[in-house]
């Protein structure tokens, strides 16, 4: 079967961000970038399906201009089979990036979608859910375990209780959490060898998808600072300091 | 037009961050309907009803939401929503599963997370792990919301709201409940404890043996960080960050955290925060109101032996 994983690209998980001076972003010039985490287990996953002889073919896809096509270069490496661009320059929101990523369902037929459970920039945490309800599929979010048995995707989701598993039947869209698996390094040769690999471009704005934000920014800020602490130099006296602001 | 809030209940009650719900759900002005779903919501729909704020409790019952499916919860709240102005829920994992679905079929967007709503569709909401905050104008007739639950105070009792039943849809096709796994412990809930003390992997084998009596003690939870989890010495769900729990408890002790911006941003709006870290440079410190350099091994115990007197 063929799994589709979609990718994005995001200022990477070791990198503090730093507001524009002029408030209208967040800064990601001259910053190192990187495939979002959730997603390169996306990618993983896929990859491990492969060597089951269960996926016969990993796309991986990415919505972005430019530079977005390194992380397709890094699926690439890792060892998906191809890979597309939908080249947009917009801001795009989860629902607009649901849209696009239907219609790129829609030409590739894949049984298997694979993605982040959340992309570690604007902490949305939507597109599965949103991708899944568009095509009115089976959805298995926050995935730690997936086996493929027959039709059915088993996914245990990480939840606040605990686990819960349900059966999906395919095709269905699994958003993967942290513990699913630790994904591979790349190495450089694989990296060269990734650099032949044909990426194809769409332009999303041949897809005809009305892409216009639903939400508006109007104010990024550094959240308030805490008052600076103290150091204490034993448990006596932090015990102390504790029972004196009543917080023991 | 009113307010609907999708609010997550054990079978007997409504869970504590429902109830924080509520009290953020306030700030609209608007009349309070919760959404009950479940096989049996007859216990926790009476609870429901009594709480301040509150004016209508709908519950939908049917064998098939025992344990509710996104697909089936989605396709009920898709079926509810063109009666309100704003569908809300906390940013729980059951939501979190859920409202995004609707909220596509709908075809409108999802506020998430949000920790204060400054005006009807304006709201504060963290985004880079907490490094930023984010205000966002939210321009659909429908607004759909997570918030988060610790940024607002639980709504007491006090209230007496009706309580109406609705059919639930049939079971969708596409996916079954399996089972689950409920990391049964005795500790109170992480999120909503008012004392928590958390771990890192430098623990070790020994992280239960210094951290749960000092938990016990101080009538707190414990949480972890992800390598603590990863290493498997405390369950998933102990996991405090970006992509675990997040809690803002009255004390919460860091015991050999080092404090990467993952895990800060599940627990730097806690009131007093104490670091003890054998590292002097760890960035912990950075966030502590009190911190102490030392040995971990012998610092905790002597920390649950001194509160005991």
């Amino acid at each position: 079967m063929k799994a589709l994983v979609a990718i994005k690209r995001v200022i990477d998980h070791n990198i503090r961000p730093r507001i524009k001076p002029d408030g209208s972003g967040v800064e990601t010039e001259n910053v190192k970038m990187s495939i979002n985490p959730f997603d390169e287990i996306a990618v993983e996953e896929a990859l491990r399906l492969k060597t089951q002889g269960i996926v016969t073919e990993i796309v991986a896809v990415t919505i972005g201009h430019g530079h977005a096509q390194d992380v397709l270069r890094h699926a690439l490496a890792m060892g998906a089979d191809r890979a597309i661009l939908v080249d947009s320059t917009a801001q795009l929101q989860p629902l607009a990036v649901s849209k696009i990523l239907k219609a790129v369902y829609e030409r590739e037929q894949p049984q298997l979608v694979l993605l982040g459970k959340q992309a570690i920039d604007d902490d949305a945490g939507q597109v599965g859910q949103m991708l899944a309800a568009l095509l009115d599929i089976g959805q298995g979010t926050f995935a730690s375990k997936l086996e493929i048995s027959g039709n059915e995707a088993i996914v245990t989701r990480e939840v606040d209780t605990g686990s819960e598993t349900v059966a999906l039947q395919l095709p269905a869209v699994i958003t993967t959490d942290l513990r699913l698996n630790e994904p591979r390094f790349v190495k450089l040769p694989n990296l060269m060898m990734a650099k032949k690999k044909p990426i194809e471009t769409i332009q999303a704005t041949d897809l005809g998808i009305d892409t216009a934000p639903h939400l508006k920014v109007t104010n990024l800020a550094e959240p308030p600072a805490r008052k600076p602490g103290i150091k204490v130099n034993s448990v006596a006296e932090l015990v102390e300091k504790l029972r004196s602001v009543g917080a023991i | 037009m009113s307010i609907l809030i999708l609010a997550e209940h054990d079978g007997q009650q409504l869970r504590k961050a429902a109830r924080q719900t509520i009290s953020a759900a306030q700030a609209w002005g608007l009349p309070v309907h919760l959404l009950l779903v479940g096989d049996d919501t007859a216990a926790a729909a009476a609870s429901a009803a009594k709480v301040a704020g509150v004016a209508r409790v709908i519950r939908v019952d049917a064998p098939h939401l025992a344990h509710p499916l996104a697909e089936d919860v989605a396709a009920l709240v898709v079926s509810l929503a063109r009666d309100y102005k704003i569908v809300v829920a906390p940013h729980t994992t059951f939501a979190k599963n859920i409202l995004p679905r609707a909220a596509a079929l709908l075809d409108v967007a999802v506020v998430a997370d949000v920790i204060g709503i400054k005006a009807p569709a304006t709201y504060a909401r963290p985004i880079y792990a907490g490094s930023v905050l984010a205000t966002v104008e939210n321009t659909d007739a429908l607004q759909v919301v997570t918030v988060r639950a610790t940024s607002f105070d639980a709504a007491d009792d006090g209230g007496n709201a009706e309580i109406t039943s609705l059919p639930a849809p049939a079971a969708n096709g596409k996916s079954r409940w399996v089972s689950e796994v409920r990391n049964e412990s005795d500790q109170p809930d992480l999120a909503s404890a008012p004392v928590v003390v958390s771990g890192g992997r430098s623990l070790g084998e020994q992280f239960h043996q210094l951290l749960t009596p000092l938990a016990q003690k101080l009538e707190g939870a414990v949480g972890a960080t992800r390598a603590a989890v990863d290493a498997g010495y405390a369950p998933n769900d102990w996991q405090v960050g970006q992509t675990g729990t997040i809690v803002a408890p009255g004390l919460y002790i860091a015991a050999g955290i080092s404090g990467a911006a993952q895990h800060l941003a599940g627990m730097k709006d806690s009131k007093i925060i104490v670091a003890i870290n054998h590292d002097p440079d760890a960035a912990i410190f950075s966030v502590a109101d009190y911190g102490l350099v030392a040995d971990l091994f012998e610092a905790l115990p002597a920390l649950t032996a001194a509160i005991s007197k």
